[in-house]
């Protein structure tokens, strides 16, 4: 992996290198947000909180406590998992949009935790962590985490995850547990959140609370709301297209976020589902279909 | 043997008592028809049976078993599918997909072999998939599987919405108004599909339904209910001909 990291680096340029891994990182904290906004229908404005869960952990870990890299990772992600399920439990029972005030609330918190952290050396924040994390490491995480979110969605839970969105009641009716799987939901959105701060941290080399704020998770669930709420190619693209932006947008220097905010409106109005929310497989196949039998005919 | 029993069921919503002291014994196998005018009561009677209200006072018992407590999905599991008077399909979901989130309640995989895809998870995945299909064939949806459900016409959806229902395997089926908006070919389709289902499946079905003729048609056993109260019990023709029931809901001359 190394080898092929060397001889990646050696043909792209480092700057969109650096572009690159961003993206796959945050593809990964995406498609977190979209399992619980974007599939599960439960508005989630915190998942910042859940990325500086992860990324600190797995910097201690790893810093202090000489973790491997990939156990630093994983610990780190399950931990975001576990403070997921502990602020699940008492808001996901409750229903309406208690659970985005809730979310910014525990991100806040979470935040001012780490800015009062002694280990995590309080507002300068963490230096030094190794850096880990290359363009080969997060593109297979990226992948493996795309597969498996493929997988889960085309099973019985991500099915159960749909119909909650849907519709509560009917869910209810037919066997699901709606808060359990509202809070799997929240808990595998958290994982992945925490998985993508550990992966952040180990790239950037430090990190510091105020990575973490409430912009940046405006910020990831933008890119849900832009790709498609609920779709994962949609999701991916948005993670692309999000990302990228700021870095084209470089040319209009001083109006940068002027035109980033006029994009954001501009596509909302034209495409208020997202880029491919609510496009399936089976409709383009049907409107190429039709379209062939029609020139056949004529 | 009654398979549902309710036993002095009362509900109240603030001061209002919306049902009162209301008895029911619900036998096996039959089609068992609640009428009544509207507001009497009755979708909330299917609400305390399938547990999204818990009754204030009295007792429902399912095969023996007390299900007061029970939350709405565990009575779903227990064996109890219903469908709704306002339809409640997953709109932005196939049909397909419909009828396969209704076999949530009775199929086992857990979280980690649906998520790396194990045998045993593939396996009921295809059973899953294969039952649908012909519970959407039963319906006559087959050839829609792949519509959006909000796309169906609207005796599509009730149809599906039975699918769905039937996907969870029930003992006890609950139709709140099937017939509402349907025409009368349609009406006169769903009545044959009805009948098919609860001897194909050896159901018992509870029907809530304002059209007087399907009822009269289907049901075996009726109850009136008028303002929370059942008025009055018994076969279509001895509903037909009592005093107070064509008083309070059918009309003089029906």
């Amino acid at each position: 992996m190394e080898t092929l990291d060397a001889i990646i680096s050696q043909y792209i340029d480092p700057y969109y290198l650096r572009i690159m891994v961003l993206i796959g990182i945050n593809i990964i904290l995406a498609l977190g947000i979209n399992l619980i906004t974007g599939v599960t229908g439960q508005l989630t404005m915190g998942h910042a909180g859940f990325m500086s869960i992860g990324a600190y952990t797995s910097a201690i870990l790893s810093m202090q406590y000489g973790f491997s890299y990939l156990a630093a990772l994983l610990a780190g992600a399950l931990m975001a998992a576990l403070f997921g399920v502990i602020i699940g439990i008492p808001t996901l029972r409750l229903e309406g949009d208690y659970l985005a005030m809730v979310t910014i609330g525990a991100a806040e918190i979470i935040r001012v935790f780490f800015l009062n952290f002694e280990p995590g050396g309080k507002a300068v924040g963490m230096a030094g962590i190794p850096q880990h994390t290359t363009f080969i490491t997060v593109w297979l995480v990226a992948l493996i985490i795309i597969l498996l979110n493929v997988r889960l969605l085309n099973s019985r839970y991500g099915r159960a995850f749909y119909a909650i969105k849907e519709n509560e009641i009917a869910a209810a009716a037919s066997g699901i547990d709606t808060t359990r799987i509202k809070i799997l939901a929240f808990m595998v959105g958290a994982f992945l959140g925490g998985l993508g701060g550990g992966l952040y941290a180990h790239y950037m080399y430090y990190i510091n609370p105020q990575d973490f704020g409430f912009m940046k998770s405006i910020e990831l669930l933008n890119m849900v709301v832009l790709g498609g709420m609920g779709s994962i190619p949609g999701t991916i693209l948005g993670a692309f297209i999000l990302t990228l932006a700021p870095e084209m947008l470089r040319i209009v220097s001083e109006y940068r976020l002027l035109f980033y905010g006029a994009l954001l409106v501009i596509l909302m109005i034209f495409r208020p589902n997202g880029l491919l929310g609510n496009v399936r497989l089976y409709d383009l196949r049907k409107r190429w279909w039709k379209k062939e039998v029609e020139t056949w005919q004529s | 043997m009654a398979v549902l029993s309710l036993e002095n069921i009362s509900q109240e919503f603030g001061g209002l008592r919306a049902l009162d002291a209301f008895n029911l014994d619900v036998e096996e196998s039959a089609i068992f028809g609640i009428i009544g005018p509207n507001g009497a009561g009755k979708t909330t009677l299917f609400n305390i049976i399938t547990g999204i209200y818990t009754p204030t006072e009295g007792n429902i018992v399912f095969q023996g078993r007390n299900i007061n407590q029970a939350a709405t999905h565990k009575i779903a599991c227990l064996g109890i599918a219903r469908t709704f008077q306002n339809i409640r399909l997953f709109n932005k979901l196939s049909a397909l997909d419909n009828v396969r989130i209704g076999c949530h309640g009775i199929s086992k995989s857990g979280f980690f072999s649906s998520l790396f895809g194990l045998p045993s998870m593939l396996h009921e995945e295809k059973q899953i998939k294969e039952e649908s299909k012909q519970l959407l064939t039963l319906v006559g949806l087959y050839d829609k599987r792949e519509e959006y459900a909000e796309n169906l016409a609207y005796g599509e959806q009730r149809r599906l919405e039975i699918a769905r229902a039937l996907a969870l395997k029930p003992t006890l089926l609950l139709l709140d108004e099937p017939a509402a908006g349907m025409n009368s070919g349609e009406k006169a389709e769903l009545m044959i599909l009805i009948r098919q289902i609860r001897q194909d499946m050896k159901l018992t079905i509870l029907i809530v339904e304002h059209d007087m003729n399907l009822v009269m048609n289907i049901c075996e056993r009726i109850a009136v209910l008028d303002y929370g109260r059942k008025i009055a019990e018994g076969s279509p023709s001895e509903v037909k001909s009592d005093e107070r029931v064509i008083q309070s809901y059918l009309g003089a001359g029906a």
